[in-house]
């Protein structure tokens, strides 16, 4: 069974992104990139799948611009075994996105897909649920455990209310929670490895997708600010205060 | 004639919190009529609850076996059969809502507007992005169907009061049988529910134990508050996943929200950033949470928290 691993390049979650003063989206110039983290727990999980034995091949898929490559090589160093970028210059809606992975499923002859969650960017978390519906087959949206026997996935994941688990059939898209696993690190003579793996390049139009778009984004802005409020020396200026602002009685 | 169709979201016995939230803000859309779809089996109670918030015009009741549990892949197909004569179908961005609309969008063949925190005109939205450091003010075609999941923070529960009419519906979609539902464990507890409650008390890595959680739970239970977490206290193991209060955990809006021992990272941050007081309770003077609390004290917390607890105490 071969195994998709969805790879997005999103701003490093450590960064602190600012919006352009004249709204017309963040400020990306500079800012250090990494793959989504949900991303790299996704990959994690099928490598430890293909280490049990229980897949063949882990391919690393991007859609986006020629910088993508960076973060599929840091996918490649992690051990996946090939990487594809779907080129694309423009902003992809989810529903795109899930398009060209359909595309590229379809090709491969993938058994099981792994998306994140969400992507820490726009944090849609549409992604896998569209690829699931497009590919008329189960979705387990964050997940926390996965356990595959004879084509069938034993999959926990973390709801409101607790855990749930359920039972799918084989092939399946599952999107990864972030107790699914601890992503290795990636160490230097893997780096070295990778330059050998291969990434094939490909793009929208050789997988048969027309993007269409449907939003349109008018303005990017700064969120309220919160005003910096007082402080208190102990408990009993503590409950005061909160029992002046009406939230303690 | 506009109308919105609201997905409801239940535990099998009571309507959601997000449906009564889905309510207020399908009032916003200036839509003439507001429906709620409860897809559910036994279903009854469940609609007789959804039919009583005021403003709903109508409860569409799709009762089978197959609805027992909230599975996206077997609720999308009758979710998609039921949009058809609506322009805006929408449901709670909680777990269930986050499963199942976009499963939904892609069967309509088309997009989804996450997390939509405020309604700008019929088709303008506002929506956050980046951990909600960035909002965006996306437009949607006025021709399109609008799919899209409410940040039920942003919007207060609506009033009961209503009488909407209840009618039992079937749709002719097939159902998959590749999914099935094994087994959900449920934190059994008689505290207040996190995304609804007034006053939430939440701990973070600094408790350093399960055991010490306790005063967490303590403090919280005087004041009737619910009881959060950082993510780092769940990955330690202090308490269970569905205490995370955080970009990817609960996003609330409590009146009074009480950090303790937790640094404000901005992925935290964004879980709260609504809460009407925040109180901060750190022995770092620089850690982040000061700057967004409207109370701060410094100091440590296995003094602090038990001072307060015996003070707020009868
Ligand atoms: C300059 C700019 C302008 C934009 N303008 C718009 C706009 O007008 N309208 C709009 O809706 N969006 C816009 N976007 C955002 C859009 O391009 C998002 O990337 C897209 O909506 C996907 O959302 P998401 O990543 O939050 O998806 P999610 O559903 O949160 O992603 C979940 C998972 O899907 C997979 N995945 C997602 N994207 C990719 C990818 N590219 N390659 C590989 N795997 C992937 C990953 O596994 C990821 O963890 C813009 C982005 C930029 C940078
Ligand atoms: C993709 C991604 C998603 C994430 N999502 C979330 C999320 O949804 N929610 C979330 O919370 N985090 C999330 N995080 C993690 C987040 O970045 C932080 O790591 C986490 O919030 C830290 O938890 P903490 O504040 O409990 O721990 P720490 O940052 O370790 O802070 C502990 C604090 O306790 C204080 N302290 C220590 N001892 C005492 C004492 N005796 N008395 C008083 N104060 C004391 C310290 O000064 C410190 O400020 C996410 C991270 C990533 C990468």
């Amino acid at each position: 069974m071969k195994i998709l691993v969805g790879v997005k390049r999103v701003v490093d979650y450590n960064v602190r992104v600012r919006v352009k003063p004249d709204g017309s989206g963040v400020a990306l110039d500079g800012v250090k990139m990494s793959i989504n983290p949900f991303d790299e727990i996704a990959l994690e999980e099928a490598l430890r799948i293909r280490e049990h034995g229980q897949a063949t091949e882990v391919v690393a898929v991007a859609i986006g611009p020629d910088e993508v490559q960076t973060q599929l090589r840091s996918a490649l160093a992690m051990g996946a075994d090939r990487a594809i970028l779907v080129k694309c210059e423009a902003a992809v809606e989810p529903r795109d996105v899930a398009r060209a992975l359909l595309a590229v499923i379809k090709q491969e002859g993938i058994g099981l897909a792994i998306l994140g969650k969400q992507a820490i960017d726009d944090d849609a978390g549409q992604t896998g649920q569209m690829l699931a519906a497009l590919w008329q087959r189960p979705q387990v949206s964050f997940a926390s455990k996965v356990e595959l026997k004879d084509s069938v996935a034993t999959v926990t994941r973390e709801v409101d209310s607790g855990l749930e688990t359920l039972e799918v059939d084989l092939p399946a898209v599952i999107t990864s929670d972030l107790r699914l696993n601890e992503p290795r690190y990636i160490k230097l003579p893997d780096i070295m490895k990778a330059k050998k793996k291969p990434l094939a390049v490909t793009d929208m139009a050789a997988l048969g997708v027309s993007l269409a778009p449907q939003f349109k984004v008018l303005k990017t802005e700064a969120p309220p600010q919160r005003a910096r409020g007082i402080m208190v020396k102990d408990v009993a200026e503590l409950i005061a205060e909160l029992k002046k602002r009406g939230v303690l009685s | 004639m506009s109308r919105v169709l609201i997905i409801a979201d239940h535990d099998g016995a009571h309507l959601g919190g997000g449906a009564t939230r889905c309510v207020t803000a399908a009032g916003k859309f200036g839509a003439a009529e507001i429906h709620i779809a409860v897809l559910a089996s036994p279903a009854a109670a469940i609609a007789a609850e959804a039919a009583a918030l005021a403003g709903v015009a109508k409860v569409l009741v799709v009762e089978r076996a197959e609805n027992a549990h909230p599975l996206a892949a077997v609720l999308a197909p009758q979710v998609a059969k039921l949009a058809a004569g609506y322009e805006y179908l929408i449901g709670p961005s909680n777990t269930f809502g986050k499963d199942l609309l976009p499963r939904v969008a892609a069967l309509l063949g088309v997009g989804q507007v996450s997390d939509l925190m405020s309604v700008e005109g019929p088709h303008t939205f506002k929506r956050p992005i980046y951990a909600g450091n960035a909002i965006i003010t996306v437009e949607s075609p006025a021709d399109t169907i609008l799919v899209a999941t409410i940040r039920t923070a942003s919007f207060p529960a609506a009033a009961n009061g209503g009488s909407a009419l209840i009618e039992a519906v079937s749709t002719d979609a097939a159902l998959p049988t590749h999914t099935r539902f094994v087994s959900l464990s449920a934190a059994k507890n008689d505290r207040p529910d996190l995304q609804s409650a007034a006053r939430v008390v939440s701990g973070g890595r600094a408790l350093g134990s399960a055991d010490n959680f306790k005063l967490i739970y303590t403090l919280a239970a005087r004041i009737g508050a619910a009881v959060g977490a950082s993510r780092a206290a769940v990955d330690a193991g202090y308490v269970p996943s569905d205490m995370q209060v955080g970009q990817t955990g609960k996003i609330i809006a409590p009146a009074l929200y009480m950090a303790i021992g937790i640094s404000g990272a901005i992925q935290h941050l964004t879980g709260i950033k609504d809460a009407r007081t925040i109180v901060a309770i750190n022995k770092d003077a620089e850690a982040p949470i000061f700057e967004v609390a409207d109370v701060g004290l410094i100091g440590d917390l296995f003094k602090i928290v038990p001072e307060l607890t015996a003070a707020l105490g009868g």
